[in-house]
């Protein structure tokens, strides 16, 4: 398995008391996209600095591309393309001329970094705006072009550090897409994450990530099947109507699994195996016991709730994390 | 089923390459900024004519009410310091530039592609120095408007100006550094604050021997006062040449003050630079 585009092993890095990265391993096969999921902090960006050569690990190692991360960075550097957090790109310089600038520093040619800049353009719709102040651009337009900065030399292998974070849902749609037009075309993806749903749109396989390791790995499905699925949750008018709405909802399920009662909110939930029946059954069942009901909601489960469930602990920032691991 | 590719130029071998690829990239990064004169010339403009203003305002508001020792024109006394003045306030655009693409992430794209990764700082500098240049040249022009001329022979000039390009020099390194160090724009704010009292605790606009004593005395060791009697002494211009031993060997102070700044922040630029890595 020496060809794994992208292959960690154990890699740790430390932030004065702080463990970024505890032992991370990590394998993604060619052509897939790897979801690697995980709350602020958990060292998701971390991973994704070292594997792009811009932070050396204190230990472990990893390969890119067949390349060492550490010892052949300049090899690395020439297969891989990397979306960061921000849309690195220069606002003062229009569309095409970063592309040009970037090609150049790629040692394209003058007239090949031309060339390559139209067809990025082009490829990402953005051929009619080429010519405007990156400043004018919408989040969405910014986030393409960054992507096509990084596709100059089109590399085999692309990280991307939470490519949606603080893109409208319009913009998150076009980067998704063209994301998904990349995987078509065979390339392998790297994208961090802290939202499911954009885990459960891109990814193949989802490695979650909590305090410097991997935790959990599988497909979205596996991963979701793991967690009881999709949840209703239901908020009644009165608190002491609470344990009997618990005990029609775990009939209701079919699931098997116990419902949650949350006595400050008023709501109970629990997670289903067929979202249609047991919805309809616990309409019937609570109408019939005469449940005042406020809410009724049908759900995916929440980031929170994969954490809940994976790790006994809820999702924390970076700051607020305590010192002792508790994975 | 592939990514529509594009013929990746081969990796450098030899050393005579690799330096032919920095020198380059180099190049590519001083490009870019000049692009940026190209398609935001306002900022350019609005930074050449604030100085302007700063003549006008000592020259014209408060330049009735100073005397210079020895005699001679104020506003000639005061050019060679708006000069360095000049010189000093560029600390600010080469932080702003450095901040900026660390926070945007522009520097990590750098970083994480595979060019030259000494370019990034050598297409500052260069950058910088022409900014700087274009800005010593309209403030000349601007200075023989408003009645300041030099005396001494073209060599004295030339070497003037290249004191003064040799303090902004070391000051790139200056700007460079605490642009890495700082990391957030907002930091940056602090800096352009403290610039002003580092520029006028200097014989730039009043002579030291005006202020009392141990004011007096730090001022005429500023690296800047150094810069600004030399280039009083070289142009011709009236206020140099006081009892001090600072300002007797101000050209020799003029040389001497960037190098030890050089020295001294080159490494930290550097050890920032490399410390991005960690």
């Amino acid at each position: 398995m020496a060809t794994l585009p992208v292959l960690a092993e154990g890699l740790r890095k430390r932030y004065g008391p702080e463990n970024a990265l505890d032992g991370f391993d990590l394998a993604v096969p060619e052509g897939s996209v790897c979801g690697l999921l995980g709350p602020n902090g958990a060292g998701k960006t971390t991973a994704v600095r070292i594997l792009a050569t811009l932070l050396r690990p204190d230990g472990g190692q990893a390969r890119v591309a067949g390349f060492d991360v550490v010892r052949q960075a300049a090899q690395v550097r020439y297969r891989i393309g990397l979306l960061g957090q921000h849309a690195a790109v220069d606002e003062v310089l229009g569309g095409r001329q970063n592309l040009v600038l970037f090609g150049r520093l790629h040692h394209l040619g003058a007239v090949a970094a031309g060339r390559r800049a139209d067809e990025l353009l082009e490829r990402f719709g953005l051929g009619e705006v080429g010519g405007k102040l990156v400043k004018q651009y919408s989040g969405g337009m910014r986030r393409r072009l960054d992507l096509a900065a990084s596709l100059i030399l089109a590399p085999p292998v692309l990280f991307l550090d939470e490519p949606t974070t603080g893109l409208d849902p319009r913009g998150r749609n076009e980067v998704w897409e063209a994301v998904r037009a990349l995987v078509a075309g065979g390339t392998t993806v790297l994208l961090t994450t802290q939202y499911l749903d954009e885990a459960d749109q891109l990814a193949d396989r989802i490695s979650v990530i909590d305090h410097g390791r991997v935790i959990a790995e599988g497909s979205p499905d596996q991963l979701k099947s793991r967690l009881g699925g999709d949840r209703i949750d239901v908020v009644v008018h009165r608190a002491d109507q609470l344990a009997a709405t618990a005990a029609i909802l775990g009939r209701a399920a079919g699931s098997g699994a116990e419902a949650e009662a949350d006595p400050d909110t008023r709501r109970v939930s629990v997670p289903v195996r067929d979202r249609v029946a047991a919805l309809t059954e616990a309409a019937w069942a609570l109408r019939d016991a005469g449940v005042a009901v406020e809410d009724v909601a049908l759900r995916r489960p929440t980031l929170d709730e994969v954490f809940l469930h994976l790790t006994g602990h809820p999702t924390e920032t970076a700051d607020e994390r305590p010192q002792e691991v508790t994975a | 089923m592939t990514v529509p590719t594009v013929s990746t130029p081969p990796m450098p071998e030899t050393p005579l390459q690799r330096l032919r690829w920095s020198l380059a990239d180099a190049w590519t990064v001083t490009g870019r900024d000049l692009a940026h004169w190209v398609r935001q010339p306002a900022t350019l403009v609005l930074n050449l004519l604030f100085m302007v203003m700063v003549v006008l305002m000592f020259g014209y508001l408060f330049g009735g009410a100073m005397t210079v020792p020895g005699g001679g024109s104020y506003r000639e006394f005061l050019m060679p310091g708006m000069f360095a003045l000049s010189m000093l306030f560029g600390v600010e655009a080469t932080m702003v530039a450095v901040t900026t693409d660390a926070a945007r992430g522009v520097t990590d794209r750098f970083r994480a592609m595979p060019m030259a990764r000494s370019a990034v700082v050598a297409g500052r500098g260069v950058a910088d120095m022409l900014n700087s240049g274009l800005g010593l040249a309209v403030l000349l022009a601007c200075g023989l408007l408003v009645g300041w001329r030099w005396y001494g022979s073209a060599a004295d000039t030339l070497a003037a100006v290249g004191l003064l390009l040799w303090l902004r020099f070391a000051l790139v390194w200056v700007g460079i550094y605490l642009g890495l160090l700082v990391r957030n724009p907002e930091a940056v704010v602090a800096v352009q604050i403290l610039v002003w009292p580092l520029g006028f605790l200097s014989n730039a606009i009043a002579p030291t021997a005006t202020m009392p004593g141990w004011l007096g005395a730090v001022a005429e060791w500023n690296p800047l006062s150094a810069t600004i009697s030399a280039t009083r002494e070289l142009f011709g211009n009236p206020g140099w040449g006081g009892v001090s031993w600072a300002d007797q060997h101000a050209l020799l102070l003029a040389v001497v003050w960037p190098l030890l700044i050089l020295a001294v922040f080159l490494p930290l630029a550097v050890h920032r630079w490399q410390r991005l890595s960690r």
